[in-house]
């Protein structure tokens, strides 16, 4: 494995082509759970764990697999490292699993991981492959808790369940309802897209 | 306000004088909230408008946009979100809502006339939504204490009193500390209309539209669709901000269309919502039809056929 190769593919996942803040994609899971911290955790990282072994898995038929097919056969093997998470969390995470619901099955439908699979996985091989998906997990989750810390933070006074402030602190409740996290989401990406443009109009 | 096709006459307005206009006009109805409701009430007032106009001088410094707090319209708004606001609330309550009001729902959009909700409403909802409670805890006039008190009017309407139609005329009632007195507001308002401020297209329907909705709805019974008039936001909402220039329709029938949109809504959330007040949720519903409206009431250029404007053009024609 090339260390260069290694490094963009790296920064890619978790800066340049952040799938929440970059490329703007799983905002189905990005806006349903980030209202604690720990659910915005919980959910990157399995959501890590199906991005790696599904990368890693595809990358290995990718030859096999014939082209007309290789949606329903990604899906097949997402699925199951999907219901393999599924598993696990409500074996080992059991209130984890309760708050997150319905949106670890939706993993599997999950439109940054097919997109991997599709834009890289299919035409590299296995081992960049897994890094691809562990960078690009690695910058989910770490999108999903930056939302989710400030969410957590205004909506309800407390970080990872910790009160912050004393008890005369009463929490925004609308941040962390379905608007508040479009508006949280909107605004960091526009401060991100601010950033960026005052960067680009220093180089010119 | 009605744009007419050119050539255009310049008249001496602008934007300044028309907002110096609307905060003097705003000034009765501030005065009578504040004697009504005692100190807190000018602190809030005076707290909204300074943190609208920090917010938007420090947010055009940080953008490098001209300075756009000189043309008043930042006081409006702060004006605005204070008189939205009951008596009781603590005071951070006005600096997050005018911040809010200021810096998302106008400045992230572009600044004066490019916001697409009255930027004090949606300010109000914001805090409607984050602290329902505080948001609803009402005053009575001339109380001694912070007490939260009775029900306001339409609270009592809803469980089926009818408040005393002259207190609620002259103000004597509970509220928002800007809403309660509907002759101070029509006051500023009638002064508006010398001006040339505002016409009466929205207000006029959006009222009308109310008065008779409800005439209808109680089944005539004149005493509550009186008490429906005066009491919440209505002549507040009415007059003062359904017809905000930048959120509402231009043309002239599209603005017939806002203010009988606006009152529908209205009568349709005091009578049969969760909510014993839909003004505010009213406006901001028919702010974002706004496009919609004037897209349908277009007028036609001379010449010009008649034609479906939400009709697709048919592919390849006119591409």
């Amino acid at each position: 494995m090339k260390r260069s190769k290694a490094l963009t593919i790296l920064r890619n996942g978790l800066l340049d082509e952040n799938p929440t803040f970059r490329l703007v994609m799983g905002m189905c899971p990005t806006l349903a759970i980030t209202t604690s911290v720990a659910n915005g955790f919980g959910m990157g990282m399995a959501a890590t764990f199906v991005l790696i072994f599904s990368n890693l898995f595809i990358s290995m038929l990718r030859n096999f697999i014939p082209s007309k097919v290789r949606i329903p056969a990604y899906v097949v093997i997402i699925a199951t490292f999907v219901t393999m998470a599924e598993l696990f969390l409500e074996a080992y995470a059991y209130s984890l699993y309760e708050s997150l619901g319905v949106f670890i099955p939706l993993i599997v439908v999950n439109c940054i991981i097919l997109a991997r699979a599709e834009a890289f996985a299919s035409k590299n091989t296995p081992l960049y492959s897994a890094l691809d998906g562990l960078a690009m997990g690695l910058g989910f989750t770490g999108a999903l808790v930056i939302i989710s810390a400030i969410r957590e933070i205004l909506g309800s006074g407390t970080i990872l369940g910790f009160h912050l402030f004393g008890a005369n602190f009463q929490p925004a409740l609308m941040v962390s309802s379905a608007p508040g996290g479009f508006i949280t989401l909107g605004l960091i990406l526009g401060f991100i897209n601010w950033m960026t443009n005052r960067k680009g109009g220093n180089k010119e | 306000m009605y744009v007419s096709p050119s050539p255009h006459i310049r008249a001496g307005t602008s934007i300044r004088r028309i907002m110096l206009d609307v905060v003097l006009a705003l000034l009765p109805a501030c005065a009578v909230g504040v004697v009504m409701f005692g100190w807190n009430a000018l602190l809030l007032l005076c707290i909204s408008v300074l943190t609208a106009v920090v917010t938007e001088a420090v947010i055009t410094r940080l953008l490098r946009k001209p300075a756009s707090v000189g043309d008043l319209s930042a006081v409006v708004t702060g004006l605005l979100l204070g008189m939205n606001l009951p008596a009781t609330a603590p005071w951070w309550v006005a600096v997050v809502g005018s911040a809010f009001a200021i810096a998302i729902v106008k400045m992230a959009f572009g600044g004066i006339g490019c916001n697409f909700l009255n930027p004090a409403l949606a300010g109000r909802a914001v805090l409607l939504a984050c602290w329902p409670a505080i948001m609803t805890a009402w005053k009575d006039p001339f109380a001694a204490v912070d007490a939260v008190a009775s029900a306001t009017p339409l609270a009592a309407m809803k469980a089926g009193e009818i408040p005393d139609l002259l207190n609620l005329f002259l103000g004597k009632t509970g509220g928002c500390i800007g809403e309660v007195s509907a002759a101070a507001l029509l006051l500023g308002a009638a002064y508006l209309l010398l001006r040339g401020v505002i016409n009466l297209r929205i207000p006029l329907s959006y009222i009308l539209t109310v008065f008779v909705f409800t005439l209808a709805v109680s089944r005539f019974n004149l005493t509550y669709a009186v008490a429906q008039l005066l009491s919440g936001g209505l002549i507040l909402g009415a007059f003062y901000m359904a017809n905000d220039y930048t959120t509402s329709p231009i043309t002239p029938l599209g603005q017939i269309v806002m203010g009988i949109g606006c009152g529908l809504l209205t009568v349709i959330i005091r009578q049969w919502g969760g909510y014993p007040e839909g003004v505010s949720y009213s406006i901001l519903l028919m702010n974002l039809a706004g496009p919609l409206i004037e897209r349908a009431t277009r007028p036609l250029v001379l010449g010009e056929k008649m034609k479906n404007p939400f009709k697709k053009k048919e592919a390849g024609k006119n591409a």
